[in-house]
């Protein structure tokens, strides 16, 4: 049954390329800036719907560890350390080889972290907060567990709010851009940044690491852990039983989806060359649950679709002053009518040859 | 920190705290007839608030109060009918998702309604710079209406609850449903109701405490946060112990200005609510053997 979901991947990358080419035909390039970025939202949506469809735990904070990728990694990137040059951790941090020198546009000498060691750094630091968070956090259930993730983002949206060194109001701008991979015999570098003429380029690293992210998660799902999170979701107290153990499960899928949040955060903030307070802020935490809810909860298919899908839209404006009340009205109707999400109602074809595909095993 | 300083933080912390218990107490009588946490209680302030405002332009100041409470009630009990009366025992995640989803859409329409423009009700009596003198403090008038109007609708509440049957039949409901059923009474009506008197309160929370806090489209969220917090401190269900634990929190938010910015005072009360509910879910007044129990 391998083969079913190889199918389906294979038929996204080629969505993906035939998307491009669509776009080059008919001169609509500019499609791909909202694609690139819609593809670094439904990285958060597909790793809050393991968390939330298979665990079965609710997290309306999930904006607080985009923000701390986000934020971290755009901070450690952008913030000189020429006047703090002296002291001994910037300088053990030079001889490990993770500052760059440069110059910025008015002349000046610029001493900051290279984007791969922030982008480690947020990463690190998100999944070690998700860690400490998630021991007290995931042993509450329902109404407690909601208001508790509610509270740690409002807690980060407020400190990112306040703070001098994330630039209060104005959040961080000029972040450089990310070069994943130095040119390499003749082939031009892999950089993640909002630059026109590497406008395809970001396209195809956003879907890949959307792509890859995506099979880790089916695969994930479809292992042991992922049967164990399915009898989470349940019952705790009869996977709990069949001794699985629920606490480090639940922890385990906590900190993966905080890393996919964080990660999209780092990639998003150096293609868009900075952020703001707003990627921290309730409504987006809302918005991803949103999402993850009208692809069907369980189901990653439809929330990669809808995560994407609903994203661009709203990138593009289709909803101008309504948008937050958009995202409101799917939620409630979805929940009312859907629970199982639309793409329940719709494909049903495809959820059944699923469903088959994991009752099989 | 000089004494009258120290007095004059202690009653700003008990305002704040008292319209914290006000909104805490909206919680508790949606959560004690349904187990449900309802994420829309602050808009319920903040819609109490802006439809007095509205009001004012046509009534006096009474009137448009007591519109803004009526009309409130008015759009919590269709709420309630249109959204949740009528599912068949959802689960909790699914409730708290469709609660959150009203709280945006009222925001949202109030945003279209009104506007991004901070507004407020004018002083009940007197104005801005009307104060009372206290001993070593000075407070205004309005401090005494807040602190008013919350002790007369947490006696009326307990009245409400003990004696009448209506409270009886609501009380009812909340200690086993199935057996209010039994003895003939209307447990979806119930729902309503407590739906229709959670947001009357909250609009009349929302109408005095605006001369002080004012009001703004988006002014419930914090609210619903704060209230939410006092609720759990005084034990989820439990008004005597919201009106403690919401003086509480309110003194320990206005003392805390003088130690950290006044930026963080949000996240001062959010980390309070956290470890309150990591160390005693069930409350500084609540039971934890009962607390056990309930269906959160």
């Amino acid at each position: 049954m391998r083969y079913t979901k190889s199918r389906a991947i294979l038929c996204l990358v080629a969505l993906v390329i035939v998307t491009q080419l669509l776009t080059r035909i008919t001169g609509t390039s500019y499609y791909l800036t909202q694609l690139t970025m819609s593809a670094y939202y439904a990285l958060v949506v597909i790793g809050l719907t393991v968390l939330m469809g298979y665990a079965g735990q609710i997290s309306i904070g999930h904006a607080g560890f985009f923000a701390i990728g986000g934020y971290l990694s755009a901070a450690l990137t952008t913030h000189n350390l020429i006047p703090l040059a002296g002291s001994p951790l910037v300088q053990f941090l030079g001889r490990l080889g993770v500052l760059v020198r440069g110059q910025d546009i008015y002349g000046e000498q610029l001493l900051t972290v290279t984007p791969w060691a922030a982008c480690l750094a947020a990463i690190l630091v998100a999944a070690l907060i998700a860690f400490l968070l998630g021991i007290p956090v995931l042993k509450l259930k329902g109404h407690y567990l909601a208001m508790a993730t509610l509270g740690f983002g409002t807690i980060i949206y407020r400190i990112a709010l306040a703070s001098d060194y994330f630039g209060e109001a104005d959040g961080i701008s000029e972040v450089p851009g990310f070069t994943l991979l130095p040119g390499v015999a003749g082939l031009p570098p892999l950089v993640v940044n909002g630059d026109f003429d590497s406008r395809v380029q970001n396209y195809y690293i956003a879907w890949g690491v959307l792509i890859i992210g995506m099979v880790l998660l089916l695969n994930l799902i479809d292992s042991r852990v992922g049967r164990a999170l399915r009898s989470i979701h349940g019952s705790e107290e009869a996977a709990e039983a069949a001794g699985v153990d629920t606490a480090r499960c639940k922890l385990q899928v906590f900190v993966l989806s905080a890393v996919y949040a964080a990660l999209a955060g780092v990639l998003l903030t150096h293609y868009n060359g900075g952020l703001g307070p707003s990627e921290a802020s309730v409504m987006k935490s809302v918005r991803y649950v949103a999402l993850v809810a009208v692809g069907g909860m369980a189901n990653l298919w439809g929330a990669l679709v809808m995560g994407a899908g609903l994203t661009f839209l709203s990138l593009r404006g289709v909803f101008g002053s309504f948008d937050d009340a958009v995202f409101g009205a799917i939620l409630i109707l979805v929940m009312l009518f859907a629970p199982d999400g639309i793409l329940s109602l719709r494909l049903n074809g495809l959820r059944t040859c699923l469903k088959r595909e994991s009752t099989d095993r | 920190m000089t004494a009258d300083l120290f007095f004059q933080y202690l009653f700003a912390g008990i305002t704040y705290g008292i319209m914290y218990a006000i909104v805490a107490i909206g919680f508790n009588i949606i959560y004690n007839t349904t187990g449900i946490i309802n994420f829309a209680q602050g808009e319920f302030v903040m819609l109490g608030g802006m439809i007095a405002i509205s009001l004012l332009h046509f009534v006096p100041l009474p009137l448009a109060v007591a519109g803004g409470v009526v009309i409130t009630m008015l759009v919590g009990a269709l709420i309630e009918i249109l959204f949740i009366r009528w599912l068949d025992n959802p689960s909790v995640l699914r409730m708290i998702i469709i609660t959150i989803g009203l709280s945006i859409l009222i925001r949202e329409a109030a945003l279209h309604i009104w506007g991004e423009s901070i507004r407020s009700l004018p002083y009940f009596y007197g104005n801005e710079i009307t104060t009372i003198t206290l001993g070593p403090v000075r407070i205004s008038p309005q401090v005494l209406w807040v602190l008013g109007v919350c002790g007369i609708v947490v006696l009326l509440l307990s009245v409400f609850f003990k004696v009448t049957p209506l409270g009886r039949e609501m009380r009812a409901c909340a200690a086993n449903r199935r057996a209010a059923i039994l003895c003939g009474i209307n447990a979806r009506n119930m729902v309503t109701f407590s739906f229709m008197l959670s947001a009357g309160i909250g609009a009349l929370a929302g109408c005095v405490m605006s001369p002080i806090t004012y009001t703004q489209y988006d002014s419930g969220t914090p609210l619903a946060i704060k209230g939410f917090t006092v609720a759990i401190l005084g034990g989820l269900g439990n008004s005597m112990g919201a009106v403690a634990a919401g003086i509480l929190l309110g003194i320990i938010e206005a003392y805390s200005i003088s130690f950290v910015p006044l930026a963080f005072q949000d996240a001062i009360s959010i980390t309070i609510l956290l470890i309150i509910l990591f160390v005693r879910p069930h409350g500084l007044f609540g039971s934890g053997e009962a607390a056990r129990l309930k269906e959160f």
